[in-house]
Protein backbone atom coordinates (compact mmCIF):
# COMPACT_ATOMS: atom_id res chain seq x y z
CA UNK A 1 0.00 0.00 0.00
CA UNK A 2 2.08 2.90 -1.28
CA UNK A 3 -0.44 5.65 -1.97
CA UNK A 4 -1.71 7.67 1.00
CA UNK A 5 -5.06 6.32 2.21
CA UNK A 6 -7.82 8.91 2.32
CA UNK A 7 -10.04 9.17 5.37
CA UNK A 8 -13.04 11.00 3.88
CA UNK A 9 -16.30 9.06 3.69
CA UNK A 10 -17.92 8.62 0.30
CA UNK A 11 -16.25 9.25 -3.05
CA UNK A 12 -17.52 10.78 -6.27
CA UNK A 13 -17.68 8.36 -9.20
CA UNK A 14 -17.72 9.57 -12.80
CA UNK A 15 -18.41 7.29 -15.75
CA UNK A 16 -17.46 8.91 -19.02
CA UNK A 17 -18.05 7.51 -22.52
CA UNK A 18 -17.80 3.88 -21.34
CA UNK A 19 -17.85 1.34 -24.16
CA UNK A 20 -17.15 -2.37 -24.00
CA UNK A 21 -17.64 -5.24 -26.43
CA UNK A 22 -17.21 -8.98 -25.95
CA UNK A 23 -16.39 -11.01 -29.08
CA UNK A 24 -17.47 -8.08 -31.25
CA UNK A 25 -20.82 -7.82 -29.47
CA UNK A 26 -21.26 -4.36 -27.87
CA UNK A 27 -22.39 -4.70 -24.24
CA UNK A 28 -21.86 -1.13 -23.01
CA UNK A 29 -22.57 1.54 -25.62
CA UNK A 30 -21.13 4.82 -24.35
CA UNK A 31 -22.36 5.32 -20.78
CA UNK A 32 -22.13 8.70 -19.06
CA UNK A 33 -23.23 9.49 -15.51
CA UNK A 34 -21.93 10.75 -12.19
CA UNK A 35 -22.57 9.48 -8.67
CA UNK A 36 -22.22 11.99 -5.84
CA UNK A 37 -20.47 11.43 -2.53
CA UNK A 38 -22.64 9.52 -0.08
CA UNK A 39 -25.39 8.87 -2.63
CA UNK A 40 -27.32 5.62 -3.09
CA UNK A 41 -27.36 5.23 -6.85
CA UNK A 42 -29.37 2.34 -8.25
CA UNK A 43 -28.81 0.94 -11.73
CA UNK A 44 -31.92 -0.88 -12.90
CA UNK A 45 -32.68 -2.74 -16.04
CA UNK A 46 -33.69 -6.06 -17.50
CA UNK A 47 -31.36 -9.07 -17.42
CA UNK A 48 -28.60 -8.85 -20.01
CA UNK A 49 -28.71 -5.05 -20.20
CA UNK A 50 -25.05 -4.76 -19.07
CA UNK A 51 -25.58 -3.77 -15.41
CA UNK A 52 -23.15 -6.28 -13.87
CA UNK A 53 -20.53 -5.59 -16.54
CA UNK A 54 -20.83 -1.89 -15.69
CA UNK A 55 -20.24 -2.69 -12.01
CA UNK A 56 -17.14 -4.74 -12.81
CA UNK A 57 -15.76 -1.78 -14.78
CA UNK A 58 -16.43 0.62 -11.90
CA UNK A 59 -14.38 -1.48 -9.48
CA UNK A 60 -11.61 -2.12 -12.00
CA UNK A 61 -12.20 -5.82 -12.63
CA UNK A 62 -12.71 -5.12 -16.34
CA UNK A 63 -10.91 -2.69 -18.64
CA UNK A 64 -13.07 -0.58 -20.97
CA UNK A 65 -12.51 -0.49 -24.73
CA UNK A 66 -13.20 3.24 -24.65
CA UNK A 67 -14.02 5.82 -21.99
CA UNK A 68 -13.02 5.98 -18.36
CA UNK A 69 -14.18 5.55 -14.78
CA UNK A 70 -12.99 8.27 -12.43
CA UNK A 71 -12.90 8.01 -8.64
CA UNK A 72 -12.56 11.54 -7.28
CA UNK A 73 -11.14 12.50 -10.69
CA UNK A 74 -8.57 9.67 -10.86
CA UNK A 75 -8.90 6.82 -13.31
CA UNK A 76 -9.70 3.48 -11.64
CA UNK A 77 -7.07 1.92 -13.93
CA UNK A 78 -4.26 4.17 -12.69
CA UNK A 79 -1.86 2.54 -10.24
CA UNK A 80 -2.47 3.27 -6.58
CA UNK A 81 -6.17 4.17 -6.84
CA UNK A 82 -7.23 0.86 -5.29
CA UNK A 83 -4.82 1.57 -2.42
CA UNK A 84 -5.86 5.19 -2.03
CA UNK A 85 -9.63 4.67 -1.88
CA UNK A 86 -11.31 1.88 0.02
CA UNK A 87 -13.79 0.10 -2.21
CA UNK A 88 -15.82 -3.03 -1.72
CA UNK A 89 -18.19 -5.12 -3.76
CA UNK A 90 -20.98 -7.44 -2.65
CA UNK A 91 -21.24 -10.08 -5.34
CA UNK A 92 -24.50 -11.60 -6.51
CA UNK A 93 -23.44 -15.04 -5.30
CA UNK A 94 -21.74 -13.65 -2.20
CA UNK A 95 -18.39 -15.00 -3.51
CA UNK A 96 -17.44 -16.24 -0.05
CA UNK A 97 -14.33 -18.39 0.23
CA UNK A 98 -15.54 -21.91 0.89
CA UNK A 99 -12.20 -22.98 2.33
CA UNK A 100 -12.52 -20.36 5.11
CA UNK A 101 -14.98 -20.01 7.97
CA UNK A 102 -17.46 -17.14 8.12
CA UNK A 103 -15.21 -15.30 10.59
CA UNK A 104 -12.12 -15.79 8.42
CA UNK A 105 -14.05 -14.58 5.37
CA UNK A 106 -15.14 -11.41 7.12
CA UNK A 107 -11.69 -10.72 8.57
CA UNK A 108 -9.73 -11.61 5.43
CA UNK A 109 -9.08 -8.03 4.32
CA UNK A 110 -7.64 -7.07 7.72
CA UNK A 111 -5.56 -10.24 8.13
CA UNK A 112 -4.14 -10.24 4.60
CA UNK A 113 -3.18 -6.56 4.75
CA UNK A 114 -2.01 -6.98 8.37
CA UNK A 115 -4.01 -3.99 9.47
CA UNK A 116 -4.88 -5.28 12.96
CA UNK A 117 -3.72 -7.82 15.51
CA UNK A 118 -5.54 -11.17 15.59
CA UNK A 119 -7.63 -10.41 18.69
CA UNK A 120 -8.64 -7.00 17.32
CA UNK A 121 -9.64 -8.64 14.01
CA UNK A 122 -11.79 -11.11 15.96
CA UNK A 123 -13.49 -8.20 17.76
CA UNK A 124 -14.15 -6.32 14.50
CA UNK A 125 -15.49 -9.48 12.84
CA UNK A 126 -17.93 -10.03 15.72
CA UNK A 127 -19.02 -6.39 15.55
CA UNK A 128 -19.64 -6.48 11.78
CA UNK A 129 -21.48 -9.79 11.97
CA UNK A 130 -23.67 -8.32 14.69
CA UNK A 131 -24.54 -5.39 12.40
CA UNK A 132 -25.87 -7.81 9.76
CA UNK A 133 -27.63 -9.96 12.37
CA UNK A 134 -25.24 -12.90 12.26
CA UNK A 135 -23.57 -12.73 15.65
CA UNK A 136 -22.16 -16.07 16.77
CA UNK A 137 -21.85 -17.52 13.24
CA UNK A 138 -18.07 -16.98 13.05
CA UNK A 139 -17.09 -20.65 13.06
CA UNK A 140 -19.60 -21.89 10.53
CA UNK A 141 -18.63 -22.78 6.98
CA UNK A 142 -20.21 -20.76 4.11
CA UNK A 143 -21.63 -24.02 2.74
CA UNK A 144 -23.81 -24.31 5.87
CA UNK A 145 -25.47 -20.91 5.29
CA UNK A 146 -28.66 -20.01 3.45
CA UNK A 147 -28.59 -17.65 0.45
CA UNK A 148 -29.67 -14.69 2.57
CA UNK A 149 -27.06 -15.40 5.25
CA UNK A 150 -24.35 -15.63 2.59
CA UNK A 151 -25.36 -12.22 1.25
CA UNK A 152 -25.24 -10.75 4.75
CA UNK A 153 -21.81 -12.28 5.38
CA UNK A 154 -20.68 -10.71 2.09
CA UNK A 155 -22.00 -7.35 3.33
CA UNK A 156 -20.17 -7.82 6.66
CA UNK A 157 -17.00 -8.59 4.70
CA UNK A 158 -17.48 -5.35 2.77
CA UNK A 159 -18.15 -3.41 6.01
CA UNK A 160 -14.80 -4.49 7.46
CA UNK A 161 -13.07 -2.53 4.70
CA UNK A 162 -14.90 0.61 5.93
CA UNK A 163 -15.44 1.43 2.27
CA UNK A 164 -15.83 4.81 0.69
CA UNK A 165 -17.52 3.17 -2.26
CA UNK A 166 -19.58 0.01 -2.04
CA UNK A 167 -21.03 -1.82 -5.02
CA UNK A 168 -23.89 -4.29 -4.71
CA UNK A 169 -24.59 -6.73 -7.52
CA UNK A 170 -28.23 -7.91 -7.33
CA UNK A 171 -28.25 -7.89 -3.51
CA UNK A 172 -31.79 -9.27 -3.25
CA UNK A 173 -31.80 -11.89 -5.99
CA UNK A 174 -32.73 -15.39 -4.74
CA UNK A 175 -34.04 -13.92 -1.47
CA UNK A 176 -37.53 -14.06 0.00
CA UNK A 177 -39.33 -10.68 0.35
CA UNK A 178 -38.60 -10.40 4.09
CA UNK A 179 -34.90 -10.98 3.60
CA UNK A 180 -34.89 -8.58 0.63
CA UNK A 181 -36.31 -5.86 2.91
CA UNK A 182 -33.63 -6.65 5.54
CA UNK A 183 -30.89 -6.31 2.95
CA UNK A 184 -32.41 -3.06 1.66
CA UNK A 185 -32.48 -1.74 5.24
CA UNK A 186 -28.82 -2.69 5.66
CA UNK A 187 -27.89 -0.71 2.54
CA UNK A 188 -29.69 2.39 3.84
CA UNK A 189 -28.36 2.03 7.42
CA UNK A 190 -24.81 1.67 6.19
CA UNK A 191 -25.20 4.68 3.95
CA UNK A 192 -26.53 6.82 6.81
CA UNK A 193 -23.96 5.59 9.32
CA UNK A 194 -20.76 6.16 7.32
CA UNK A 195 -21.97 8.21 4.32
CA UNK A 196 -20.53 5.66 1.93
CA UNK A 197 -21.27 6.06 -1.77
CA UNK A 198 -23.38 3.08 -2.80
CA UNK A 199 -24.03 1.81 -6.31
CA UNK A 200 -26.65 -0.91 -6.41
CA UNK A 201 -27.35 -2.99 -9.49
CA UNK A 202 -30.75 -4.67 -9.41
CA UNK A 203 -33.85 -5.53 -11.37
CA UNK A 204 -35.90 -5.54 -8.16
CA UNK A 205 -38.21 -2.53 -8.59
CA UNK A 206 -39.31 -2.50 -4.94
CA UNK A 207 -35.72 -2.38 -3.71
CA UNK A 208 -34.74 0.28 -6.23
CA UNK A 209 -37.59 2.66 -5.41
CA UNK A 210 -37.26 1.91 -1.69
CA UNK A 211 -33.60 2.81 -1.25
CA UNK A 212 -32.43 4.98 -4.17
CA UNK A 213 -31.48 8.63 -4.07
CA UNK A 214 -31.27 8.43 -7.85
CA UNK A 215 -31.96 5.68 -10.36
CA UNK A 216 -30.42 4.97 -13.76
CA UNK A 217 -32.44 2.72 -16.03
CA UNK A 218 -30.40 0.67 -18.49
CA UNK A 219 -31.49 -1.30 -21.51
CA UNK A 220 -29.40 -2.89 -24.24
CA UNK A 221 -26.13 -1.37 -23.01
CA UNK A 222 -27.44 2.20 -22.87
CA UNK A 223 -28.81 4.41 -20.14
CA UNK A 224 -32.39 5.40 -20.92
CA UNK A 225 -32.81 7.82 -18.04
CA UNK A 226 -31.16 9.02 -14.81
CA UNK A 227 -33.10 10.79 -12.11
CA UNK A 228 -34.82 10.74 -8.75
CA UNK A 229 -37.21 7.79 -8.25
CA UNK A 230 -40.32 9.89 -8.87
CA UNK A 231 -38.77 11.38 -12.04
CA UNK A 232 -38.00 7.91 -13.37
CA UNK A 233 -41.48 6.69 -12.47
CA UNK A 234 -43.13 9.54 -14.36
CA UNK A 235 -40.88 9.30 -17.41
CA UNK A 236 -43.16 8.59 -20.40
CA UNK A 237 -40.50 6.68 -22.42
CA UNK A 238 -42.36 3.51 -23.53
CA UNK A 239 -39.42 1.16 -22.75
CA UNK A 240 -39.14 2.61 -19.22
CA UNK A 241 -42.86 2.34 -18.60
CA UNK A 242 -42.88 -1.21 -19.96
CA UNK A 243 -40.12 -2.22 -17.51
CA UNK A 244 -41.68 -0.43 -14.54
CA UNK A 245 -45.24 -1.62 -15.07
CA UNK A 246 -44.61 -5.19 -16.26
CA UNK A 247 -46.84 -7.58 -14.32
CA UNK A 248 -48.59 -10.91 -14.65
CA UNK A 249 -51.82 -10.58 -16.57
CA UNK A 250 -54.06 -12.57 -14.26
CA UNK A 251 -57.23 -11.81 -16.28
CA UNK A 252 -55.93 -13.67 -19.31
CA UNK A 253 -57.78 -16.96 -19.82
CA UNK A 254 -55.59 -19.96 -19.16
CA UNK A 255 -55.41 -22.88 -21.52
CA UNK A 256 -56.51 -26.02 -19.63
CA UNK A 257 -53.76 -28.56 -19.05
CA UNK B 1 0.06 -22.65 -27.55
CA UNK B 2 2.79 -19.95 -27.60
CA UNK B 3 0.39 -17.56 -25.87
CA UNK B 4 -0.15 -20.16 -23.13
CA UNK B 5 3.58 -20.66 -22.69
CA UNK B 6 4.08 -16.90 -22.51
CA UNK B 7 1.33 -16.55 -19.90
CA UNK B 8 2.78 -19.39 -17.84
CA UNK B 9 6.25 -17.83 -17.92
CA UNK B 10 4.73 -14.49 -16.89
CA UNK B 11 2.90 -16.22 -14.01
CA UNK B 12 6.15 -17.92 -12.95
CA UNK B 13 7.98 -14.60 -13.04
CA UNK B 14 5.29 -12.86 -10.95
CA UNK B 15 5.41 -15.72 -8.45
CA UNK B 16 9.21 -15.57 -8.24
CA UNK B 17 8.97 -11.83 -7.59
CA UNK B 18 6.62 -12.60 -4.71
CA UNK B 19 9.00 -15.17 -3.12
CA UNK B 20 10.08 -12.75 -0.34
CA UNK B 21 6.44 -12.86 0.87
CA UNK B 22 6.61 -16.63 1.47
CA UNK B 23 7.10 -16.27 5.23
CA UNK B 24 3.91 -14.21 5.43
CA UNK B 25 2.00 -16.99 3.71
CA UNK B 26 3.73 -19.81 5.58
CA UNK B 27 0.50 -21.18 7.08
CA UNK B 28 -0.94 -21.65 3.60
CA UNK B 29 2.33 -23.34 2.55
CA UNK B 30 2.07 -25.74 5.53
CA UNK B 31 -1.56 -26.51 4.61
CA UNK B 32 -0.55 -27.28 1.04
CA UNK B 33 2.40 -29.41 2.17
CA UNK B 34 0.07 -31.40 4.40
CA UNK B 35 -2.38 -31.84 1.51
CA UNK B 36 0.35 -33.03 -0.84
CA UNK B 37 1.90 -35.40 1.69
CA UNK B 38 -1.44 -36.74 2.82
CA UNK B 39 -2.68 -37.33 -0.71
CA UNK B 40 0.48 -38.79 -2.19
CA UNK B 41 2.84 -40.43 0.30
CA UNK B 42 1.17 -43.84 0.56
CA UNK B 43 0.52 -44.00 -3.18
CA UNK B 44 4.14 -42.95 -3.87
CA UNK B 45 5.49 -45.72 -1.64
CA UNK B 46 3.32 -48.44 -3.20
CA UNK B 47 4.17 -47.27 -6.72
CA UNK B 48 7.91 -47.10 -6.00
CA UNK B 49 8.01 -50.50 -4.31
CA UNK B 50 6.55 -52.15 -7.40
CA UNK B 51 8.60 -50.10 -9.88
CA UNK B 52 11.81 -51.13 -8.09
CA UNK B 53 10.59 -54.71 -8.01
CA UNK B 54 9.70 -54.87 -11.69
CA UNK B 55 13.05 -53.44 -12.81
CA UNK B 56 14.82 -56.11 -10.78
CA UNK B 57 12.45 -58.71 -12.23
CA UNK B 58 13.09 -57.60 -15.82
CA UNK B 59 16.85 -57.20 -15.62
CA UNK B 60 17.81 -59.75 -12.93
CA UNK B 61 17.25 -63.02 -14.87
CA UNK B 62 19.02 -61.62 -17.97
CA UNK B 63 22.01 -60.62 -15.87
CA UNK B 64 21.94 -63.92 -13.96
CA UNK B 65 22.06 -65.89 -17.24
CA UNK B 66 25.30 -64.09 -18.04
CA UNK B 67 26.68 -64.45 -14.52
CA UNK B 68 26.20 -60.74 -13.79
CA UNK B 69 23.43 -60.96 -11.20
CA UNK B 70 25.54 -58.93 -8.78
CA UNK B 71 24.87 -55.86 -10.93
CA UNK B 72 21.12 -55.82 -10.26
CA UNK B 73 21.57 -53.40 -7.35
CA UNK B 74 23.45 -50.88 -9.47
CA UNK B 75 20.97 -51.04 -12.34
CA UNK B 76 17.91 -50.71 -10.12
CA UNK B 77 19.62 -47.99 -8.07
CA UNK B 78 20.54 -45.86 -11.09
CA UNK B 79 17.23 -46.31 -12.91
CA UNK B 80 15.23 -45.38 -9.84
CA UNK B 81 17.15 -42.36 -8.61
CA UNK B 82 18.07 -40.80 -11.93
CA UNK B 83 14.95 -41.39 -13.96
CA UNK B 84 12.00 -43.35 -12.65
CA UNK B 85 11.49 -41.80 -9.22
CA UNK B 86 11.55 -38.16 -10.44
CA UNK B 87 9.43 -38.82 -13.54
CA UNK B 88 6.91 -41.21 -11.96
CA UNK B 89 6.45 -39.09 -8.85
CA UNK B 90 6.01 -35.95 -10.98
CA UNK B 91 3.34 -37.70 -13.06
CA UNK B 92 1.66 -38.91 -9.86
CA UNK B 93 1.73 -35.39 -8.42
CA UNK B 94 0.40 -33.94 -11.69
CA UNK B 95 -2.54 -36.34 -11.46
CA UNK B 96 -3.29 -36.00 -7.78
CA UNK B 97 -2.18 -32.51 -6.81
CA UNK B 98 -2.06 -30.61 -10.12
CA UNK B 99 -5.63 -31.61 -10.86
CA UNK B 100 -6.76 -30.54 -7.38
CA UNK B 101 -4.99 -27.19 -7.74
CA UNK B 102 -6.57 -26.51 -11.14
CA UNK B 103 -10.01 -27.54 -9.85
CA UNK B 104 -9.81 -25.44 -6.68
CA UNK B 105 -8.50 -22.29 -8.36
CA UNK B 106 -10.82 -22.87 -11.34
CA UNK B 107 -13.87 -23.08 -9.13
CA UNK B 108 -12.74 -19.95 -7.26
CA UNK B 109 -12.52 -18.19 -10.60
CA UNK B 110 -15.92 -19.41 -11.80
CA UNK B 111 -17.64 -18.51 -8.52
CA UNK B 112 -16.07 -15.01 -8.47
CA UNK B 113 -13.90 -15.64 -5.40
CA UNK B 114 -10.84 -14.42 -7.33
CA UNK B 115 -12.73 -11.27 -8.34
CA UNK B 116 -13.59 -10.84 -4.65
CA UNK B 117 -9.87 -11.07 -3.78
CA UNK B 118 -9.06 -8.40 -6.34
CA UNK B 119 -11.76 -6.06 -5.02
CA UNK B 120 -10.15 -6.46 -1.57
CA UNK B 121 -6.84 -5.46 -3.15
CA UNK B 122 -5.41 -8.93 -2.44
CA UNK B 123 -3.16 -10.20 -5.22
CA UNK B 124 -4.39 -13.67 -6.33
CA UNK B 125 -0.83 -14.64 -7.31
CA UNK B 126 0.41 -13.95 -3.78
CA UNK B 127 -2.62 -15.49 -2.09
CA UNK B 128 -3.19 -18.56 -4.28
CA UNK B 129 -0.23 -19.33 -6.55
CA UNK B 130 2.76 -18.56 -4.31
CA UNK B 131 1.89 -20.97 -1.44
CA UNK B 132 1.03 -23.76 -3.88
CA UNK B 133 4.17 -23.35 -5.95
CA UNK B 134 6.43 -23.17 -2.91
CA UNK B 135 4.75 -26.20 -1.33
CA UNK B 136 4.88 -28.39 -4.43
CA UNK B 137 8.53 -27.41 -5.10
CA UNK B 138 9.47 -28.53 -1.58
CA UNK B 139 7.21 -31.57 -1.42
CA UNK B 140 8.08 -33.28 -4.70
CA UNK B 141 11.84 -33.63 -4.05
CA UNK B 142 11.04 -34.96 -0.53
CA UNK B 143 8.59 -37.43 -2.07
CA UNK B 144 11.31 -38.49 -4.54
CA UNK B 145 13.69 -39.23 -1.64
CA UNK B 146 11.03 -41.57 -0.18
CA UNK B 147 10.39 -43.05 -3.60
CA UNK B 148 14.10 -43.75 -4.20
CA UNK B 149 14.51 -45.53 -0.87
CA UNK B 150 11.35 -47.59 -1.24
CA UNK B 151 12.14 -48.36 -4.89
CA UNK B 152 15.60 -49.62 -3.96
CA UNK B 153 13.99 -51.76 -1.29
CA UNK B 154 11.47 -53.16 -3.80
CA UNK B 155 14.33 -54.11 -6.11
CA UNK B 156 16.18 -55.74 -3.22
CA UNK B 157 13.20 -57.86 -2.22
CA UNK B 158 12.82 -59.22 -5.75
CA UNK B 159 16.58 -59.71 -6.19
CA UNK B 160 16.78 -61.72 -2.98
CA UNK B 161 13.54 -63.74 -3.09
CA UNK B 162 13.26 -64.41 -6.84
CA UNK B 163 14.78 -67.81 -7.59
CA UNK B 164 16.13 -66.73 -11.00
CA UNK B 165 18.23 -63.97 -9.39
CA UNK B 166 18.77 -65.10 -5.80
CA UNK B 167 21.46 -62.74 -4.53
CA UNK B 168 21.87 -61.56 -0.94
CA UNK B 169 20.77 -58.17 0.44
CA UNK B 170 24.42 -57.47 1.16
CA UNK B 171 25.48 -58.14 -2.46
CA UNK B 172 22.58 -56.03 -3.80
CA UNK B 173 23.32 -52.98 -1.65
CA UNK B 174 27.08 -53.34 -2.02
CA UNK B 175 26.72 -53.08 -5.82
CA UNK B 176 24.20 -50.27 -5.44
CA UNK B 177 26.64 -48.28 -3.27
CA UNK B 178 29.41 -48.91 -5.76
CA UNK B 179 27.46 -47.63 -8.80
CA UNK B 180 25.22 -44.96 -7.29
CA UNK B 181 26.78 -41.93 -5.67
CA UNK B 182 25.19 -38.91 -4.00
CA UNK B 183 25.57 -36.86 -7.18
CA UNK B 184 23.18 -39.16 -9.04
CA UNK B 185 20.58 -38.83 -6.32
CA UNK B 186 20.98 -35.05 -6.41
CA UNK B 187 20.51 -35.14 -10.23
CA UNK B 188 17.16 -36.85 -9.69
CA UNK B 189 16.15 -34.33 -7.03
CA UNK B 190 17.08 -31.44 -9.33
CA UNK B 191 14.89 -32.94 -12.06
CA UNK B 192 12.00 -33.37 -9.66
CA UNK B 193 12.31 -29.73 -8.56
CA UNK B 194 12.04 -28.57 -12.19
CA UNK B 195 9.02 -30.85 -12.76
CA UNK B 196 7.38 -29.58 -9.56
CA UNK B 197 7.62 -26.01 -10.83
CA UNK B 198 6.14 -27.14 -14.16
CA UNK B 199 3.19 -28.92 -12.49
CA UNK B 200 2.56 -25.98 -10.14
CA UNK B 201 2.69 -23.29 -12.82
CA UNK B 202 0.68 -25.25 -15.40
CA UNK B 203 -2.03 -26.19 -12.88
CA UNK B 204 -2.36 -22.73 -11.34
CA UNK B 205 -2.38 -21.13 -14.79
CA UNK B 206 -5.12 -23.45 -16.01
CA UNK B 207 -7.13 -22.72 -12.85
CA UNK B 208 -6.80 -18.97 -13.30
CA UNK B 209 -7.82 -19.24 -16.98
CA UNK B 210 -11.02 -21.18 -16.24
CA UNK B 211 -14.16 -19.83 -17.86
CA UNK B 212 -17.70 -21.14 -17.85
CA UNK B 213 -19.29 -23.33 -15.22
CA UNK B 214 -18.52 -26.87 -14.04
CA UNK B 215 -17.69 -27.93 -17.60
CA UNK B 216 -15.02 -25.22 -17.73
CA UNK B 217 -13.55 -26.49 -14.46
CA UNK B 218 -13.43 -30.04 -15.86
CA UNK B 219 -11.73 -28.79 -19.00
CA UNK B 220 -9.11 -26.92 -16.95
CA UNK B 221 -8.37 -29.99 -14.83
CA UNK B 222 -7.89 -32.19 -17.89
CA UNK B 223 -5.67 -29.60 -19.56
CA UNK B 224 -3.63 -29.13 -16.38
CA UNK B 225 -2.88 -32.85 -16.06
CA UNK B 226 -2.27 -33.54 -19.75
CA UNK B 227 -0.12 -30.44 -20.32
CA UNK B 228 1.90 -31.14 -17.15
CA UNK B 229 2.64 -34.74 -18.17
CA UNK B 230 3.57 -33.78 -21.74
CA UNK B 231 5.87 -31.00 -20.49
CA UNK B 232 7.44 -33.31 -17.88
CA UNK B 233 8.30 -35.93 -20.51
CA UNK B 234 9.66 -33.36 -22.99
CA UNK B 235 11.66 -31.49 -20.37
CA UNK B 236 12.98 -34.78 -18.96
CA UNK B 237 15.02 -35.29 -22.12
CA UNK B 238 16.47 -31.78 -22.13
CA UNK B 239 17.20 -31.68 -18.39
CA UNK B 240 18.89 -35.10 -18.65
CA UNK B 241 21.04 -33.81 -21.53
CA UNK B 242 21.91 -30.73 -19.48
CA UNK B 243 22.85 -32.80 -16.43
CA UNK B 244 24.95 -35.18 -18.58
CA UNK B 245 26.74 -32.15 -19.99
CA UNK B 246 27.47 -30.93 -16.44
CA UNK B 247 28.79 -34.40 -15.48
Amino acid sequence: MNAPVTTQQGVRVTVRGLRRSFLGQPVLKGLNFEVDRGEIFVVMGPSGSGKSVLLKHIIGLETPDEGEILIEGESIQSPGVMDKYRMAMVFQSGALFNSLTVGENVGLYLSEHRLQAADEIARIVTEKLEIVGLKGQEDRSPSELSGGMKKRVAIARALVIEPQLILYDEPTSELDPLMAVTIGDEVIKLNRRIRVTSIVVTHDRDLAFGIADRIALMADGQILTVGKPEEVKSNPHPQIQKFLTADFNLNKERTPL
Amino acid sequence: MFQNIGEMLALLWRTLQALPLTWRHRHKVYDQLFEIGNASLLMACILSLFIGGVIALQTGPLLAERGLSGYVGGIVGNAICKELAPVMMSILIAGRIGSAMAAEIGSMRVYQEIDALRTMNINPVHYLVLPRLVAISCALPILVVFSVMVGWMGGALVAVYNNQIGISFQAYFSNLRELVDLGKVVNGLFKSFIFAVVVGVVSCHQGLQTIGGPRGIGRSVTKAVVNSIVLILILDYFVTRFLMYLD
